[in-house]
């Protein structure tokens, strides 16, 4: 075990080369929904035991299930009368269970990117042609439902291994969603390709704020503007990202969607906002970014891969 | 040491569900439901009668309210029993005095500890819900076939013979189920279990022993969620149950009738500090045209009705 994983340069956050978004944007802002497949009756990983209870947890599983049969759509309607689009973290295993769910988000031109095959499949052990097979099995899966080639990585129940990073960077991934260091993106030291960390603010998360943090709903809703109203300012120094990532079988119940709809309603009525995906992010962050960031980090820019 | 190669094999990835309990559905596509009278939302208010022994086993584990300190606990204990004795006569008078029933849920030894209490819940005409035998008799999975049909018989058995009552409607002991509950209540006459808390509106579950439905018996605006698992305060309970109930109210008029769950728990909301609270998120709802105060079997009746 390393002490130290070297993913990436230490990168005050004063005088930094100033980002600004398209359109002269100063945050660019994005949300995301876990869309999760949990597996009733999922195998043991030796250093996770996916239910507390003994299978099938029936309260638990029907907890996350609630998501994809009632809390997902809510959560869409709120972000379509907002003009957000989704990039969902996927168990891309939900493309063969609820193909229903992938039609709705691909009618959005929503982005997937990956959250691995079950959030009750960990890579906790997996060797690495098990780490490559969910991650080839992610890319053809999500290629197959949709058409789209996914970009983006969050791993399952964050679940990793010491080689997720470089193996991401050679499947010709932009972007990891694992990492929480900034509130901008940034290179990350990979073997062969390249890779930026897209910042995922994993604090404004909302299963940490409601469940870790014990936060009420109309509280979350507050918490959102004002980690906003942060980043907002200080994106006119260097623009910022801002995300929020989401369960529909948390903020889609009846007394937590109204007070996320009404963030999202004040978020989107600023100007100099770029409403975006990750992908979008990391594509423009690539082209106009990244070679300069990583000259002032002292790295080697590394090449695309297909 | 890498996982063995059955930890990527996924014998379930298929359309639908990993199980055949229930199919996939969209709440949002179901056909309109219409309660009776025209009515948007469907008021189901579940207190809970639970009996927590002194001396629990704990198997696999010590439901949420168990004893908690070595033995003997008398703290938790009286703590708890103070519910059945106290708090649940100012729950009682609540609903009588804004004229509402209640399905309420019992575990079968209270039934047999307080005959009195169950009668207070017959001579209202009110549901009488199995909860199984006590706290501390639970179903899991792991849990012998033959042990769990008998714990099943038991409790249901005794519920139906005290209240002379059908008794239709069964609440798993920590909605713990194993992987054959369904079945053994559907063989034992039970119509519909709350223990499944994925949807907000009634559906129907297969079993080895014909149709089981489900009922949206609400944990996460449950009294012990929000009160003690999140520590909010009396007036966000209200604040919550009030902000869901507008949600449900205003999707009734463009997705037809919903269901507003209020599981209570008498030594959680019966405290004096707490009883009113419960008295005005009630009040609110109840200030709303087109509010159907129910009990459980009722509105699934009315749900079955529109389903035809």
């Amino acid at each position: 075990m390393m002490r130290d994983p070297k993913l990436y340069e230490f990168w005050p956050y004063v005088d930094r080369p100033k980002i600004t978004w398209p359109n002269g944007a100063r945050i660019a802002f994005w949300v995301a929904p876990n869309i999760e497949y949990y597996e009733l009756d999922p195998p043991s990983n030796p250093q996770r035991t996916p239910w507390a209870r003994p299978n099938p947890d029936v309260l638990h599983y029907a907890q996350r299930d609630y998501g994809n049969r009632v809390g997902h759509w809510r959560m869409m309607e709120a972000m379509d009368k907002y003009g957000v689009r989704g990039s969902i973290s996927l168990s891309v295993a939900l493309c063969q269970h609820h193909p229903e769910i992938i039609a709705a988000c691909v009618e959005r031109d929503w982005e997937f990117f990956s959250h691995g095959i079950y959030n009750t499949r960990y890579c906790y052990g997996m060797d690495e042609a098990q780490e490559r097979a969910i991650i080839e099995d992610s890319i053809n899966t999500v290629k197959v439902a949709t058409g789209q080639r996914i970009h983006g990585w969050l791993a399952p129940a964050l679940t990793h291994t010491e080689r997720t990073f470089d193996l991401l960077a050679e499947y010709g991934f932009k972007y990891t969603c694992d990492l929480f260091q900034d509130d901008q993106p940034q290179p990350i030291h990979v073997k062969q390709g390249r890779l930026i960390s897209m910042p995922y603010s994993l604090e404004v998360n909302d299963v940490i704020a409601y469940n870790s943090y014990l936060m009420s709903p109309r509280r979350y809703g507050d918490v959102l503007k004002m980690q906003f109203d942060q980043l907002y300012e200080e994106g006119a120094e260097s623009g910022t990202v801002m995300c929020i990532p989401l369960h529909a079988y948390l903020v889609g119940h009846p007394h937590r969607v109204g007070p996320f709809a009404d963030a999202l309603k004040y978020i989107t009525s600023h100007e100099d906002v770029w409403v975006t995906t990750a992908r979008e992010i990391a594509d423009y962050y690539y082209a106009n970014f990244y070679a300069g960031i990583c000259k002032q980090l002292g790295m080697t820019p590394g090449e695309a891969r297909a | 040491m890498s996982l063995p190669a059955d930890y990527l094999k996924y014998p379930w990835r298929r359309h639908g569900m990993d199980h055949d309990r229930y199919a996939f559905s969209n709440l949002f596509e179901r056909p309109p439901v219409a309660w009776p009278n025209g009515a948007k939302v469907a008021l189901w208010v579940v207190p809970a009668l639970e009996f927590f022994p002194l001396n629990p086993a704990g198997k696999p584990f010590k439901a949420p309210g168990s004893m908690a300190t070595p033995y003997p606990d008398f703290r938790h204990y009286t703590t708890r029993d103070y519910g059945n004795r106290v708090g649940i006569y100012r729950i009682f008078r609540v609903l009588d005095e804004l004229k509402i029933p209640a399905s309420v849920a019992i575990n079968s030894a209270v039934a047999e500890r307080y005959p009195a209490l169950l009668q207070e819940v017959t001579r209202r005409d009110w549901e009488v819900i199995a909860h199984g035998v006590d706290m501390d008799v639970l179903h899991y999975g792991g849990l012998a076939e033959a042990e769990e049909t008998r714990q099943v018989a038991v409790a249901v058995e005794a519920l139906r013979k005290a209240s002379g009552q059908p008794v239709t409607g069964w609440l798993s002991p920590a909605k713990c189920q194993s992987f054959a509950t369904p079945d053994l209540l559907a063989a034992q006459g039970i119509e519909y279990v709350c223990d499944w808390v994925n949807d907000d509106m009634p559906y129907a579950m297969s079993t080895a022993r014909g149709t089981l439905h489900s009922m949206p018996h609400s944990t996460e605006l449950s009294d012990r969620q929000i009160l003690i698992d999140y520590h909010f305060s009396e007036d966000e309970y209200v604040e919550q149950v009030c902000d869901a109930f507008d949600c449900l109210y205003a999707e009734a008029g463009d997705y037809g009738g919903r269901v507003l769950s209020l599981p209570v728990i008498p030594y959680i909301t019966g405290l004096p500090y707490r009883i009113r609270a419960f008295r005005r998120a009630v009040e609110y709802v109840l200030g709303h045209e087109g509010v159907w105060a129910a009990k459980g079997s009722d509105i699934l009746a009315a749900w079955k009705k529109a389903q035809a």
